[in-house]
């Protein structure tokens, strides 16, 4: 591999390694991120969205 | 009144699962093809600016838009695009992101059993290849490539049992659903295929020259291969004097050699091609923009459906962007430095050029995996790798359908599983039983699979940029955010990302459908996929497209008779 080969590869995978290491920081240290999420509970296949829940 | 809604469990599960939905076989496959033949940092600078100008931005979009939909209570294209733009021509245009994944599963399940059925051969040692040929006969009967009706074997060199099997695992996953099954799954299918992916890369990075007999086959040039941004072509004459290329190489003995040849011989010639050479080529950004759609899954109808079961105040900026981003990792941190460089290091650059995704994944490296030393177990692994990708994008592929059937016709869970999987089922088997040369599955995978995800994301960009209009989409996406998207970006989501889109769109199908050379300008003849339905008309391509109307016209009935999508304004009062 050449030189600029080696300089391509270590951007491009620096570069994507760089972004997903700080969105991983970001989701884990912003508070509230990484609690349980807004909304209901999940219910049972059964429950879910029957035709009478609707209206 | 309100009603019982489905919903992620946690943030981190609602972002391995849309990531889980980006990252199949193209990361691991497609992509180190298409950056290989386009020449790698060319390749790299145009994917990187497709990401920025299209990748993002129609991300963002369909996961604001999405979330924004379901705070009404819809969890569909239609009805999300229905109560957007309260326009009814809408509802039947969002009808196009349920088609396309549901279409899609009908073969991409097909494949995922491929990739079982390799993994467990692998497993039991039954993939000692000697050639390539030897890999494809085995792919050949395994699929039933050969006639119509022979890929449905059970036995452990067929895809039947396997086919089976996968089928069963989605619809009980799908089942259970959003949090128990999807999300569940994702969080632990995740975090294990990286792990496996290193593992992996450690192996390939460190097999140095396998083969003293050909020196030139090693990793460095393997690498090379991949990432280098200038690429050296040996071109010969042919009987019309025409220049035509022979071969790349990398090592420098092949390029002094090749120098060497060329200063003897006349009709030998070495050329360099640049990076802005390169860049210069129309066929370079339509690979690269290509890859991204397809890659990060945007423009599928799923990333909508997902993020439909968000709360108003849940994240969709940081999320979009961790998931984004998590793709990109596993394409080209991993995808990048494994399947090249690990099938040039045994076959030498020769033996990979001009491989598609099927025949590097499916002939090359099966037989890559069958030489090298503890091959056994890092052909299992990579197998299931490709297993484990592939089960968490099918399943993101069932969702917009179960949503949608719930949706339109007011039914529960259990019943749209049950009616989903009897419409994917008889697809399925139209795929399978229609395996000679694939041909029902390139169909489809043509005119759904790229054709559709064009207009698809065209249109959502269109509706977050235009009809819900750019300020308040951002007003909407910054609902408890994390991050801000940066104020450039709606410049990039209003002009430059639907411009980009339909330039890209036109050069696609000048070139894929009309059979124009984009880099001679010179018109060909016109693409298989045309010339089966009107020129030469193949039975089994006409009724693939068949197969996708009929499922289109069934969706249109369901939207046309569902009282929600008459009506968005009253779901949503009900929903609140």
């Amino acid at each position: 591999m050449t030189n600029s080969g080696w300089f391509i590869m270590a951007v491009s995978v620096g570069s994507v390694s760089i972004l997903l290491i700080w969105c991983i920081y970001k989701v884990l240290t912003t508070p509230g991120e990484t609690e349980k999420m807004h909304g209901f509970e999940q219910t049972t296949p059964d429950t879910v969205n029957e035709p009478e829940d609707r209206h | 009144m309100s009603k019982h809604t489905e919903t992620w469990s946690t943030r981190l599960g609602v972002i391995l699962a849309v990531a889980g939905s980006a990252v199949g076989l193209g990361n691991f496959l497609r992509f180190p093809g298409q950056a290989a033949q386009f020449g790698g940092g060319a390749f790299m600078l145009a994917y990187f600016i497709a990401f920025l100008l299209i990748g993002l931005p129609i991300c963002w979009a369909e996961w604001t838009m999405g979330r924004h939909g379901g705070q009404a209570g819809f969890n569909s294209s239609p009805g999300i695009f229905n109560y957007i733009t309260r326009n009814r021509a809408f509802k039947y245009l969002g009808l196009i992101g349920v088609l396309i994944p549901v279409i899609i599963y009908m073969y991409y399940v097909y494949i995922e059993a491929w990739c079982l059925g390799y993994a467990v051969n692998f497993l039991f040692g039954n993939m000692d290849f000697s050639s390539v040929d030897d890999a494809g006969s085995f792919w050949g009967r395994f699929i039933g490539i050969e006639a119509n009706g022979t890929a449905l074997g059970f036995g452990m060199g067929q895809v039947g049992v396997y086919l089976l099997l996968v089928f069963l695992l989605n619809f009980i996953l799908i089942y259970r659903g959003i949090a128990k099954g999807i999300e569940l799954f994702c969080k632990y299918a995740m975090p294990t295929l990286v792990l496996i992916a290193l593992v992996i890369l450690v192996r390939v990075l460190t097999l140095g020259t396998p083969d003293t007999a050909h020196p030139e086959r090693n990793v460095n040039n393997g690498l090379g291969f991949m990432w280098n941004p200038t690429k050296t072509i040996v071109e010969t004459k042919d009987a019309d004097g025409n220049w035509v290329k022979e071969a790349e190489i990398i090592s420098g003995d092949k390029i002094e050699q090749a120098k060497l040849r060329s200063a003897t011989d006349p009709n030998v010639r070495l050329t360099r091609r640049t990076v802005l050479s390169q860049l210069a080529d129309p066929n370079l950004w339509l690979a690269a923009a290509g890859q991204i759609f397809f890659s990060l899954s945007v423009g599928f109808g799923v990333i909508i459906t997902y993020s439909s079961y968000l709360s108003k105040k849940d994240d969709v900026v940081l999320s979009g962007l961790a998931a984004t981003s998590a793709n990109e990792f596993c394409e080209v941190a991993l995808g990048g430095l494994i399947t090249l460089p690990a099938a040039v290091t045994f076959l030498g650059v020769a033996g990979v050029a001009g491989m598609g995704t099927f025949g590097l994944g499916f002939n090359v490296l099966p037989m890559v995996f069958a030489n090298m030393a503890f091959g056994q177990l890092f052909g299992f692994l990579f197998f299931f790798l490709l297993f484990l990708a592939a089960v968490t994008s099918s399943l993101s592929m069932l969702q917009p359908g179960i949503a949608f059937l719930e949706e339109s016709l007011r039914i529960n869970r259990k019943q749209s599983v049950a009616l989903l999987g009897l419409i994917t089922a008889i697809g399925c088997g139209f795929v399978v039983y229609f395996s000679k040369d694939v041909k029902a599955l390139d169909t489809m995978d043509f005119w759904v699979g790229t054709f559709l995800i064009f207009i698809l994301s065209t249109l959502q960009i269109i509706i977050f940029g235009w009809v819900l209009g750019i300020d308040k989409g951002f007003q909407l996406a910054h609902q408890g955010a994390a991050i801000r998207i940066p104020g450039i970006f709606k410049f990039i989501m209003k002009y430059v990302s639907p411009i980009f889109l339909i330039i890209i769109f036109v050069l696609w199908c000048s070139s894929n459908l009309f059979g124009l050379n984009l880099a001679t300008l010179q018109s060909g003849s016109v693409s298989g996929y045309v010339s089966d339905l009107f020129i030469q008309p193949n039975i089994v391509a006409w009724l693939s497209v068949g197969l996708i109307l009929l499922v289109a016209t069934l969706f249109a009935l369901f939207i046309a008779l569902s009282p929600d999508f008459k009506n968005p304004s009253e779901k949503e009062a009900n929903h609140d």
